[in-house]
Parts: structure tokens; sequence; C-alpha cells
């Protein structure tokens, strides 16, 4: 791959799914489009290039954004950000929701689906808090590769040792050959979407919680103040954002600010409220 | 420095444990069975035990129950580590008294995680 390839690749990336891949990534790219290349039967990463620039195969692009898309999850990954769901937001929420009886989370990148089922477990295990609530998990993410693994909730003997306490696993999980398939009544409180970020996700509706961990990252600076600006509109006033260790709000916006003594962890900031939800404004243009 | 007994027969499984267990700041005893691995608790009690379930003399089950049974003996964290990769068997485990269970194979980030998720560090 040509440094000029190298450079279209890079602003398609950006363009289609915010991606930001750094100058000296080629080398990354160039393994994980190798595979990519061999699957539509092109010879070299130049040509794959050439066939990107002539927009001839659409599908081909998102299998190169699929594949430069980080997938890296866990069960119930870095532990803190779940201690906070369980003892922090969930009873916040159970309090400040006990009219409605309704609470909506959502799963920004999720990947092949351990961050949302870690959730429904956790969920599962405060049956009793939660009685009469209805709670709903939404879990988008942009590559349909991993969405269709996260549906059939099938893991790998490895993937289930990263993360999930034994008792979990004996819990939810049954056997089948070398692999452990998450149970239906933890499958069946997730709704798995396909979404870019980019893109307007007003239609998703409200959430009180949004786990977007790691994602940002990911991005430039514009894209990271577009994306949790977007976000603040979609979380009522009582809700929770959870960030990734390496990713903050600080210097990016004061949509939200974080919570003390919970790193990690931001609520929508009252004071700088100034967009109502986009659908509640959709619905007050219509009328 | 926390102390992890590792107890397998097999020595190459030792010496991959001893690495992984010494990059996380243990300190390691090893035994080949259940009745060598009884024999250094009754001398001292460490804080972490990774065990082996099928092991000549006396295998990891017998050894946790009677682990158990010592005075102190509900103190080290116990975390199986064997090819009884199935859910009959862990669920024995656990009613035993173990307090995590690795499925062979494993690496570092398994019995990193598992030896986090049991608190033992």
């Amino acid at each position: 791959m040509t440094p000029h390839d190298f450079d279209y690749l890079r602003k398609l990336l950006r363009e289609r799914s915010g991606l930001v891949l750094s100058a000296e990534k080629q080398y990354l790219a160039e393994s994980r489009l190798v595979p990519v290349a061999r699957r539509h039967s092109i010879a070299t990463l130049g040509d794959l290039v050439g066939k990107l620039r002539s927009g001839e195969n659409s599908s081909l692009a998102t299998d190169v954004v699929e594949a430069m898309a980080t997938n890296e999850t866990f069960f119930f990954r870095d532990k803190v950000p779940f201690e906070h769901f369980t003892q922090t937001v969930m009873p916040a929420l159970i309090a400040a929701r006990a009219r409605e009886k309704h609470i909506r989370i959502w799963c920004t990148a999720a990947s092949t689906g351990q961050e949302p089922y870690s959730l429904a477990m956790a969920i599962r295990g405060m049956n009793a808090a939660l009685a009469g609530f209805r709670i709903e998990i939404v879990a988008t993410d942009i590559s349909a590769e991993v969405l269709a693994r996260a549906k059939a909730g099938i893991y790998s003997q490895f993937e289930v040792q990263r993360g999930l306490p034994i008792q979990l696993l004996v819990r939810f999980f049954s056997q089948v050959g070398e692999t452990w398939q998450i149970a239906p009544e933890i499958r069946d409180m997730v709704q798995f979407r396909s979404l870019n970020l980019l893109k307007d996700f007003s239609p998703l509706g409200t959430f009180d919680m949004v786990f977007c961990r790691n994602v940002l990252i990911y991005f430039d600076q514009e894209t990271k103040i577009d994306v949790l600006n977007r976000i603040a509109r979609q979380m009522p006033e009582q809700s929770f954002l959870a960030l990734g260790a390496a990713e903050t709000v600080v210097g990016l916006t004061d949509a939200f600010k974080p919570m003390t003594d919970r790193r990690g962890l931001y609520i929508p900031n009252a004071a700088k409220r100034v967009t109502p939800p986009s659908n509640i404004l959709k619905f007050a243009l219509k009328a | 420095m926390k102390t992890c007994l590792v107890v397998d027969d097999s020595s190459v499984i030792r010496k991959v444990a001893r690495r992984i267990l010494e990059g996380l700041d243990f300190k390691i005893e090893e035994a080949e069975d259940g009745e060598q691995a009884l024999t250094a608790c009754k001398r001292q009690l460490p804080e972490a035990i990774l065990l082996d379930w099928n092991m000549p003399k006396m295998d990891g089950f017998e050894f946790l129950r009677m682990l158990r049974r010592m005075p102190g003996g509900d103190g080290p964290k116990v975390v199986f580590c064997t090819t009884e990769n199935d859910v009959a068997h862990i669920a024995r485990a656990l009613h035993a008294g173990a307090n995590e269970y690795i499925m062979k194979p494993f690496d570092k980030e398994i019995v990193e995680a598992k030896f986090q998720e049991v608190g033992l560090i």
C-alpha cells in the first residue's frame, strides 16, 4: 500500500465511521485488510484501495470499516463501571423512575455483546429491587458482523473466562460443545441494532444510562464533541453516562459533569441544558 | 508479598503457572498432588491455591474438602485449574468451597482475571 493509498483509506474511515487512524498505523491497516482483500478476491491492498476509490463495490467499504473497528471487549470489563451501575446508578434510577417504572439503557458500541449481557446479568441479580420495573437494554454497533455474534450469544471458553465470575457462568450459560451460550432469559433482555454513531441516533429515543466506553478514543476531537453533545440530547435529567478509563468530557463539552468519587461516571449538566431531547423537539415541531 | 501454592502433577503446568503468578507478584510454592499440598498447608497456609483436579495419590477435589475442614482452612482462596471443563464439575467444585475455576488451557489474562475476581490482586 502506497502512502497515497493509506491517506485515502484514513480519509474514508474518518468520513464513514469517525475512526481516526494515525499515520503510524499503516501496519495495522495492512494486517487487518489482507483478509478483507482475500474475501473479495482482490490480489493486493493497492487494488483494494483502487476499488474503494472507484466506488464500484459498496460492500467492500463496509467490510473495510468493520475490519478496522476495534472489537476488543470482555464480560464485566474494568469491573468498576459495573459496580457503579449496581451500587450508584440503578438505586438512583429506581428512586427517580418510581412513577414510570421504566428504565432504558444504551450500550453505544456493544461489539460482540459482552457489555450489554454483563448489564443484563447484573440486573437479574437485582430482581427484588426492580420488581414491577420494565428495563430495556439497547445495544448498538457499527459492525453487522459483530452484532450477529452478539445476538447468537455464543462465546469461546477463552471469552467466558475473561471477567465473568464462575458463578454467573454456571447460572446463565449452557455448554454447547466447546462453546458456551448465554441463556435466553438474558439474551431476550437485550435489543441489538446496527448503528453508526456519526449518523442521527435520535430515533432510538431517550436513555437513563448510556455506556459509551472505549469508543471516543478512536474519534478526533470534533467528532468526540459532536457525539457527546448528541448523546446529551437523548438523556433526561437524572441520568448517567459511563465513559472508558482513558476518556473524559472535560475540555470537550459542558453538557455533562463528572460525578465526584465515581471515576468514569458523568451526569447531564442541568445548568447547560439548552436543547430539549431531539425526539421531544421533533414531537413539538410536528405538533 | 502473597503466597500461592500451585498444585499440579504436570511440571510444565507448574512452571507456566509459576511464571505467570510471579509476574503478578506472588511468592510460589509447588506441590505435585493433593497429599503434598495438604502437608504444605499444614506447615503454612497460603493466601491462594491454584489447584488441578486430576492428580495421583489425592486429587484436587479431595484436597479441597480436607483443606476446608482444617483450622483456618477457609482462609485460602482456591482457584481450580483443570481440564474438567463441564458444568457438573464446576458446580461440584463451587459446592466444595472453590472460589473460582479456570478451564485449561489458560493464559496470563485468564489467571489475572480470576485472581482479580476473588480479590487476590
